[in-house]
């Protein structure tokens, strides 16, 4: 869910004094001893790969939320604020919110109680070998391919945005989270994520507060967006009766059942990056609270992220451009908003926290991935295909190694990106190839016990198939994404939620098709897989106050309410 | 163990104190060209000075001689 910045700028947006070089050399020092501080607290494969399974829910739950508030998704969306106006508010809320919850009271239980240490792992308890086989490649793949394309893509932002070397960035960036994760293992990752989360609120905050100040208040804002751009940019579900009514060129039914129902639940509860926070918590109260934990801080991200490029459209005295027009006439493009915005109101001292944030949260996304790699390798293609019999203290060692490797093969793919431009869209193009269709077979397999082995493989793989399929079909023939999304009026986003929808549908008709032909597995097998043949485990006799159906219940009406007042 | 809260404590309290110093000597000694939007405000001192107090806050909850 990782949208990529402008990767050419004008000149340097800003310049850091000495006051800001020390805010950020501390927070590379802090890290650094915070790996060194755990390297002794990552001794077996439960602490190293799962942080010992004894986080807290808070822990847990910030966690999940840091690993996907990179530095790349926040300098992305609040371009995309800026570009689309409030819509671009749905991916943090109808786009995550629903998903959480879902994760926290549907699917975590299942998770949880399985003690599997992936998604992948789930995989091949309920469906068996083959599936667990084509998940953890293409996420172990995928993974570091990502990892290596946000790198060169924020070592490119550090160049423009501070004029650093690029080589520097890199280098220093890959080396310091190799370094502490190496050390530390997940429970080094899962204690920066939260630092970084802290850090990022501390560094993003004064942005909204300042902008809102100076623009007289909320309403003022939007009188200033409304003669600017359009008053579409200000309304939320408004404008989404067709394709042609709003800023996007998307519908409600691309934004509910695309992005709400199909996309973020498959990131928010398949994408083993996030996923890997919560199966680290201590008990299953814990594991159920942190996604809402996550869904209750994110519903008031947007505050960070879109209030400061809705800020940029009312405020900002010049106009922001496309990325390609930025690159043919030296203007800002539309991703350069959050630097703009830091820039215009933060002076010595805060000016370093706002970048020290921004680091933070691309290490932090970094060190996730890296973190993720290494268990999916380690425990789902190492140890069931190379080596079953290797001891705890050998699966360690691969993990540490794998863990060097991986920011290696990062560092490597930043490189060749830098040589090749456009591998970074079609890296980026086949991530999202595995989402939808990774969520249909967890789901069913969790929902369905019907579901086969067989109908479990090839329905994943039959749903990939269709979302690359659909895709290059766009890629050769433009006009086709008339069919993909069903109207002329769809823009690029309304692909990305079309294609997914469909590769969806795909994925659970022939799961469901290929299951109905084979042998049912029997009930035995599936006990603590399976609804309806597991026992759910009781979040234990507490008060009202502490179960996670109540708390769930309260970011649900906030959820609605935040809905209704910027309908 | 030390606790997460205590490293973010500590994270917090210097740079609060960083900034807030930045803030201190820029009101004692204002720049000709402040170079930032409503600098009359000096978000660097109250900004500082709040997440130095948040920052003490957490340090003494969470200090490692504290049982929890």
């Amino acid at each position: 869910m990782t949208r990529l910045p402008a990767l050419a700028l004008p000149t340097r947006l800003v310049h850091l004094s000495s006051i800001d070089i020390v805010i950020v050399v501390f927070y590379f020092a802090l890290v650094l001893a915070i790996g060194w501080y755990l390297k002794g607290r990552a001794n077996t494969g439960e602490d190293f790969f799962m942080a010992g399974r004894e986080m807290t829910a808070w822990v847990a739950g910030l966690s999940f939320l840091s690993a996907n508030l990179g530095a790349l998704e926040l300098m992305g969306w609040a371009g995309s604020a800026y570009q689309y106006g409030i819509l671009a508010t749905h991916w943090y809320w109808i786009g995550a919110i629903p998903a959480m919850l879902f994760l926290a009271l549907v699917m975590m239980p299942f998770y949880y109680i399985s003690k599997t240490h992936s998604v992948p792992g789930y995989l091949k308890l309920r469906f068996g070998e083959s599936s667990r086989a084509l998940s953890a490649v293409s996420f172990a793949f995928m993974t570091v391919l990502m990892s290596g394309v946000n790198m060169f893509a924020m070592a490119k932002v550090m160049q423009i945005v501070l004029g650093w070397d690029i080589n520097f960035s890199i280098w220093v960036s890959s080396l310091t989270v190799a370094i502490y994760v190496t050390l530390g293992g997940l429970r080094s990752a899962i204690f920066n994520e939260v630092l970084q989360f802290f850090l990022i609120w501390a560094g993003a905050l004064l942005i909204p507060i300042l902008g809102l100040y100076e623009a007289g208040g909320w309403g003022n804002l939007k009188l200033l967006i409304a003669q600017r751009a359009s008053d579409q940019y200000i309304h939320l579900w408004s404008g989404l009766g067709s394709f042609s009514h709003n800023p996007m060129g998307i519908n409600w039914v691309g934004i509910v059942f695309g992005l709400g129902a199909v996309i973020s639940m498959g990131y928010w509860t398949t994408d083993f990056l996030v996923v890997q926070r919560i199966l680290a918590a201590k008990d299953i109260r814990s594991a159920e609270m942190a996604p809402i934990i996550g869904a209750g801080f994110k519903m008031f991200v947007p505050i960070i992220v879109i209030l400061p490029g809705l800020l940029g459209l009312g405020l900002l005295p010049e106009k922001l451009v496309p990325e390609s027009m930025a690159v043919a006439t030296g203007a800002h493009s539309y991703n350069d908003v959050l630097p703009l915005m830091l820039a215009r109101y933060c002076g010595p001292g805060l000016l370093g926290l706002g970048v020290t944030a921004l680091i933070a949260g691309f290490m932090s996304g970094m060190a996730g991935n890296v973190s993720a790699f290494t268990t999916v390798w380690t425990y789902d293609i190492y140890r069931p295909f190379v080596n079953s019999k290797g001891s705890d203290h050998h699966y360690v060692n691969m993990g540490r190694w794998t863990t060097v490797i991986g920011v290696l093969i990062s560092v490597g793919t930043a490189y060749l990106v830098m040589q090749f431009a456009s591998i970074m869209d079609y890296v980026q193009a086949l991530f999202s190839f595995f989402i939808a269709p990774l969520f249909g077979t967890v789901v069913l397999g969790m929902l369905w016990k019907r579901a086969t082995g067989p109908g479990g493989f090839w329905g994943l793989l039959c749903g990939t198939l269709s979302s690359i399929g659909m895709w290059t079909w766009v890629k050769v023939d433009p006009s086709a994404l008339r069919y993909v999304a069903l109207s002329p009026d769809a823009k690029g986003l309304a692909q990305d939620m079309y294609q997914a929808l469909w590769s969806f549908i795909v994925c659970v008709v022939v799961t469901v098709a290929v299951s109905l032909a084979t042998k049912p597995v029997p009930d035995s097998q599936l006990t603590g897989l399976v609804y309806g043949l597991t026992e759910i485990p009781s979040v234990g006799d507490v008060p009202l106050y502490q179960k996670p159906l109540f708390w769930a219940a309260v970011v649900t009406v906030v959820f609605f309410i935040l809905n209704i007042i910027f309908w | 163990m030390i606790s997460i809260w205590f490293f973010i404590g500590i994270s917090l309290a210097v740079n609060g104190a960083l900034i807030l110093a930045a803030g201190i000597y820029q009101l004692v000694d204002p720049p000709v060209n402040p170079g930032v939007v409503l600098f009359n405000l000096h978000a660097n001192v109250w900004w500082g000075a709040a997440l130095l107090l948040f920052g003490l806050i957490y340090c003494l909850k969470f200090a490692p001689s504290r049982k929890a």
